[in-house]
């Protein structure tokens, strides 16, 4: 039998391991994108699970909006990825250093 | 959503938002067909839409009473018609100082206009929020056009650089802000603020300290406050001058609603949670911002630290966790934003084409070169460090003054000690201008329409320290307690 906890524990598995891969990743900005996915992901399951929880469905109308403005904020994203890219030819997470101080 | 507590209101009230997404539209439209032979219309087309917006908002959006509009979703009240004028005098000083900047270094782009409405709306959204839904879709779309404008001089490579800086990290909070919400929604069963508030204060759950953790670390990142302020510097000198000047002001102002509407109201009930948290966080910028300006050589970096640290007297306000707090922080919003948008006017006012104006050794001898530019930007930075009689004094006055009352004196000692501190930044400034020697630097260009706006802001900036009270009755008059 699939309980309330164990959907919140696969969420806040979910969430930590999005968060982990956030600060882990040195390398590629490509990745950050997804664990950001990955983030919004975990609070959607949050949602669903509490929604179905409660018996209303409140929660699942949410979950609509936020994959809504999850793929518009992905847009922008690599939109901004692009423009960085043209200009340094490197998504490298760490060449991100001209800004200091 | 909330059976028969308040009055539903008319639709009439929501006009504002309205005028604001189908003149958004409309603008859009006009760009793509005229914006290439014309190039001053898009501009033109915005100032237009932003006044009538103006006059829109004093005919319909203004209530003296509370109502509830879209299912509960949307609220209107006085505070929210105060606010929403504030935005749109602020939105169109703010694209007004812009102009000749854009012009000068070919960002003709009509799309900055329309994302500069769009991200209004989001804070228009975020100030008659009255739902977690609300709240969110709000400052989405505040933050998703920011990003949009940051990264706007595609030519720049910081620009570029400090976009992704601020879209990530935007991002990661915007997913904290929702687990955040998601842990409310599940301990009590409900996305609208009123109920929220109910339930909390009749029996607040152990849990709930979790949620709260999550949409208060939210909430410190929007406001860019320690520990969450790493993007504010790199974001403040890596944007255009003008897009700056807009994440400093107008979206000051949506900041502040989102802790009214989320902390102030919707967990009203336990406020010994989220006051300690706030505390925390306030103290630490406060700290950081003061300490960490002293540092800088970048005038956009210094006034970066520098919102740092008013985003943690903002939070004192609302640590206090008192109607007076709030009142206070509110003045203090107000003040900041009417203030920081001259320096930035200013910023913009000395730069040229190729030339930013960007370091603070740019305005050495400034007094000699142009003595009336010298004299408002003393105003200001006199302003902003809290010297009397100019409004930033009053505006950090209250704060102090609702801490005492809240019974908070060492957070109140603190304040005060740290301004101090934080006066020598400021005064550097004006040292280089009136005892440092000019060298070579040019004399500032005349744009008399600019300097016009600039005086009348500065005026506004000292008048309103001569006068304090009006702006405090007002605030008073829109949070009554």
């Amino acid at each position: 039998m699939i309980t309330l906890a164990h959907l919140l524990t696969l969420s806040a598995v979910l969430f930590a391991l999005s968060v982990a891969g956030i600060f882990l990743n040195r390398k590629n900005l490509l990745l950050l994108l997804m664990c950001i996915e990955l983030l919004l992901l975990a609070a959607n399951f949050n949602f669903v699970a509490f929604s179905r929880y409660l018996g209303q469905l409140d929660g699942q109308i949410f979950v609509f909006f936020v994959l809504t403005v999850a793929a518009a904020e992905s847009a922008i994203g690599l939109a901004i990825l692009v423009v960085l890219f043209r200009e340094r030819r490197s998504i490298n997470v760490e060449e991100l250093d001209q800004l200091r101080g | 959503m909330m059976p028969g507590a308040l009055p539903s209101g008319p639709l009439a009230l929501a006009i504002p938002e309205m005028w604001l997404a189908g003149s958004a539209c409309l603008i859009l439209l006009c760009d793509v067909y005229f914006g290439s032979t014309r190039r001053s219309l898009t501009a033109t087309l915005t100032m237009l839409a932003l006044t009538i917006g103006v006059a829109l908002t004093g005919q319909y959006g203004l209530s003296t009473q509370r109502f509830l509009l879209f299912n509960g979703l949307y609220v209107a009240d006085p505070l929210a018609g105060f606010l929403k004028m504030a935005a749109f005098v602020a939105m169109a000083t703010a694209i007004f100082y812009s102009q000749d900047y854009l012009e000068q270094r070919a960002i003709r782009g009509g799309e900055y206009y329309v994302l500069c409405l769009t991200a209004l709306l989001g804070i228009f959204v975020l100030i008659s929020a009255n739902s977690l839904l609300t709240v969110y879709l709000g400052i989405e779309l505040l933050s998703l056009s920011l990003y949009a404008l940051v990264a706007f001089d595609r030519d720049s490579g910081i620009a570029a650089e400090a976009a992704t800086k601020y879209f990530v990290l935007g991002a990661i909070s915007s997913g904290i802000l929702l687990y955040g919400m998601s842990m409310l929604y599940g301990l009590t069963g409900t996305l609208d603020l009123d109920r929220l508030s109910t339930i909390v204060r009749s029996g607040p759950d152990a849990a709930l300290i979790i949620g709260v953790a999550f949409v208060v670390a939210a909430i410190a990142f929007k406001f860019g406050a320690v520990p969450f302020h790493m993007w504010v510097p790199d974001v403040y000198e890596g944007a255009p001058t003008s897009v700056t000047l807009f994440i400093a002001t107008v979206s000051n102002l949506g900041s502040f609603a989102l802790i009214l509407r989320l902390l102030a109201h919707g967990l009203a009930g336990t406020p010994a949670i989220w006051t300690q948290m706030l505390m925390a966080v306030a103290v630490l910028s406060l700290l950081v911002g003061n300490l960490g300006a002293i540092a800088q050589t970048n005038i956009k970096r210094m006034l970066a630290y520098s919102a740092i640290a008013n985003a943690g007297f903002v939070l004192l306000g609302f640590a206090s966790g008192v109607n007076a707090g709030y009142q206070a922080a509110l003045n203090f919003t107000i003040a900041y934003v009417i203030t920081t948008l001259a320096s930035f006017g200013m910023i913009l006012m000395l730069s040229r084409s190729g030339f930013e104006h960007d370091q603070i050794a740019d305005f050495k001898g400034l007094a000699s070169r142009d003595p009336l530019l010298a004299a408002m930007m003393l105003a200001l930075m006199f302003s902003t460090a809290g010297v009397p009689p100019f409004i930033g004094f009053w505006a950090k006055l209250w704060i102090i003054q609702a801490l005492l009352g809240s019974r908070h004196a060492w957070l109140a000692t603190f304040a005060v000690l740290i301004s101090v501190v934080g006066a020598f930044y400021y005064l550097r400034v004006v040292w280089y201008m009136y005892f440092e020697a000019a060298g070579d630097r040019p004399v500032p260009e005349a744009r008399a329409r600019m300097r016009f706006i600039l005086v009348i802001n500065t005026v506004a900036v000292t008048v309103m320290g001569v006068l304090p009270n009006a702006l405090l009755r007002i605030c008073e008059r829109v949070l009554p307690p």
